[in-house]
């Protein structure tokens, strides 16, 4: 794997250099740290149903309750300490299920693009089919079937549909280097495939399976705040999408509550505008012909 | 158009069909949830109870799943039932028909979704279009990083945004739902008008979540069409700048747009579904959701059943007209 570390030590002056990456990572360690440091400042039961009064506002607005920054929902609970209580639950969806699914997808993309062949063609068909069936709808007809699932578990179900476009993805750029010099001449060099694959192909598409893996999260905190919203999920478990889904239950767009899911929505709006500003810093170093473009 | 695609393509289509219907099938014999038992018991917490009405949902329950019947018997049966489009009852308001209710439904959400997505393939296409123009460069400067932040956000968040600003703050337009209450449909011009107001915010919804890609990708076309050699011979001819932009350029760009826009609309179709369900928008994505919250499981399966189906049926007869407009996919063989 040395040929790995290499690429890996590069990362660090590439990142500096890449103002897009640097922002994006910057961006999503923010809305981790908000999540893992401010549970140290919170008061984890605050986030309970009748932690504070119902439906008071902001703190620092009148009739706000001192000590309650964001204000309380309408069943009392602290919405500060709710949303960073609920944000490391779902970025822990996205990483489960992003690395889940561009796992399954390098090994798919990997084996169908260098073995070709009849394995080759199922592979084609699965994403084929995949790809035209919203994969949110296969999500609801499961979710809704399976009772007290826990995040991970849903992480689990969604990684299940995350891979199709991925595979795809690797798949070409893998037929596209396999006619590439250097990997001839490994091959003539008697280099085993497994060799090749993990010597020469993986650390050569290192960031773009990286940015593989960062718009697969994407989508898997995508599609799990839909199936909160719907009310599918758990509930048990603080999440960005659980808040939102109370958020609508309970009108707080017409009670004008709008400490209640500004919060949320902005934590979830950063996080996609920081997951989407990595993916495409990542693009550029992958792509270099992509940097003069945009 | 060769036979090879028409073959290929119809083939895909009939396997999306077999598995639909045949997830539809396994996934609730494999789940250990019983709705019948657990609507039972929900009624008999309310205390309310009446037997003659849970007798007929049970009989209807049993005629329709054939439990006593071997496993293959079932599924032929299922076949059967979907064939003839006979999705179940209700649970919730049963007798209901699942498949009335989503009639019901379905010229709500195919008049919100194809008006929108047209509007916004068509807007972003012209959009990403000028964008490329070489005169537009300082504007492209602020608007691709405002395009790229509309893409990056899921378009039924931006619901929020607008139903708070546009409906609360200061309401100029009504807070959900398809038409005014008390407001009887027919063909005139107080049912149009209320049904346009109650669409326009759910529109615009989805016609920003629509444009952020397609500009973008339209964009990234133009580039690379203008990069092309027959670009170059246009320009040494001497033809005028807005001809090779929109009969050289413009043209030759778009047709990688139509495919986009089939893949497209499978994510717009998922999040319309929750666009409606937070406008309360009477389509079939909200009668989803009350069938989510209402445990209304045959109620479910038969709406995820029927849009899986629609929309495979919908890109089947995109993906077979496209060779219509680019002649160049007819010489294509595999």
């Amino acid at each position: 794997m040395d040929v790995a570390l290499r690429i890996a030590g590069t990362l660090p002056g590439k990142i500096g250099r890449n103002r897009l990456l640097a922002a994006g990572i910057a961006v999503v360690l923010s809305i981790a740290l908000f999540g893992f440091v401010g549970r140290v400042f919170i008061d984890p039961e605050r986030a309970d149903v009748g932690g504070g009064g119902p439906s008071k506002p902001p703190a620092w607005m009148s009739g706000g309750q001192p000590g309650y920054f964001l204000g309380t929902d309408v069943q009392g609970r602290d919405v500060l300490a709710d949303v960073i209580l609920g944000t490391p639950g779902t970025m822990r969806v996205g990483i489960i299920a992003g690395a889940l699914g561009i796992l399954i997808a390098t090994i798919l993309g990997f084996t169908s693009a260098y073995y070709g062949g009849l394995w080759d063609n199922m592979v084609i068909l699965a994403t084929d089919v995949l790809m035209t069936v919203p994969a949110l709808l296969i999500l609801i007809i499961i979710i809704s079937m399976v009772s007290g699932l826990s995040l991970e578990a849903m992480a689990l179900f969604i990684a299940l549909l995350a891979w199709p476009g991925p595979t795809r993805a690797i798949r070409s750029q893998v037929l596209i280097m396999r006619e590439r010099a250097y990997i001839q001449v490994a091959k003539l060099n008697g280099m085993s495939d497994v060799k090749i694959i993990f010597k020469e192909m993986i650390p050569n598409l290192f960031p773009f399976l990286a940015a593989g893996f960062v718009g697969a999260s994407a989508g898997a905190v995508l599609a799990s705040i839909g199936l909160h919203a719907l009310g599918l999920g758990p509930h048990q478990q603080p999440s960005l999408g659980l808040t939102i889904y109370w958020a609508i239950q309970f009108n707080a767009l017409i009670r004008d509550m709008w400490w209640w899911w500004t919060a949320p929505i902005i934590l979830i709006v950063g996080l996609f505008l920081g997951l989407f500003m990595i993916s495409a810093g990542l693009d550029q170093i992958a792509n270099p012909r992509l940097r003069t473009r945009v | 158009m060769t036979l090879d695609y028409v073959l290929r393509r119809t083939s895909l289509l009939v396997v999306v069909i077999f598995l639909a219907v045949s997830l539809n099938f396994v996934i609730p014999r494999l789940s250990p949830i019983n709705p019948i038992r657990q609507r039972m018991q929900q009624l008999a917490e309310q205390g309310g109870v009446n037997a003659g009405k849970m007798d007929k949902l049970i009989a209807a329950y049993e005629k329709k799943f054939g439990l006593d019947q071997p496993m293959w018997k079932q599924y032929i049966r299922y076949w059967g039932d979907v064939i003839r489009l006979d999705l179940g009852s209700s649970i919730t308001f049963f007798p209901a028909k699942v498949k009335t209710e989503i009639f019901r439904a379905m010229p709500w959400t195919i008049g919100l979704l194809l008006t929108t997505s047209a509007i916004g393939f068509t807007l972003g296409t012209f959009f990403g279009a000028a964008l490329s123009w070489p005169g537009m460069r300082r504007f492209a400067t602020i608007a691709i990083p405002a395009l790229m932040t509309l893409s990056a956000i899921p378009f039924y968040l931006l619901g929020f945004a607008l139903l708070y600003l546009l409906a609360v703050v200061w309401p100029i337009f009504p807070f959900g739902g398809g038409i005014d209450i008390g407001q009887t449909i027919g063909l005139d011009w107080a049912t149009v008008t209320s049904i346009f107001r109650h669409a326009l915010l759910p529109a615009i919804a989805i016609i920003l979540g629509a444009m952020g890609f397609t500009a973008l990708g339209m964009r990234g076309m133009m580039i690379t069409t203008m990069g092309e050699d027959y670009i170059n011979m246009a320009e040494y001819k001497g033809l005028p700048d807005r001809v090779i932009f929109f009969r050289y350029a413009l043209r030759n760009a778009m047709l990688p747009q139509v495919t986009g826009f089939t893949i497209g609309l499978t994510q717009i179709m998922a999040g319309a579904v929750l666009v409606e369900l937070l406008f309360s928008f009477p389509g079939v994505g909200f009668l989803l959701f009350r069938g989510v919250q209402g445990n209304d499981y045959f109620m479910i399966q038969g709406v995820v059943l029927f849009i899986i189906l629609s929309v495979a049926i919908g890109l089947f007869i995109m993906d077979m007209l496209y060779p219509l407009i680019d002649p160049r996919i007819k010489y294509r063989r595999s």
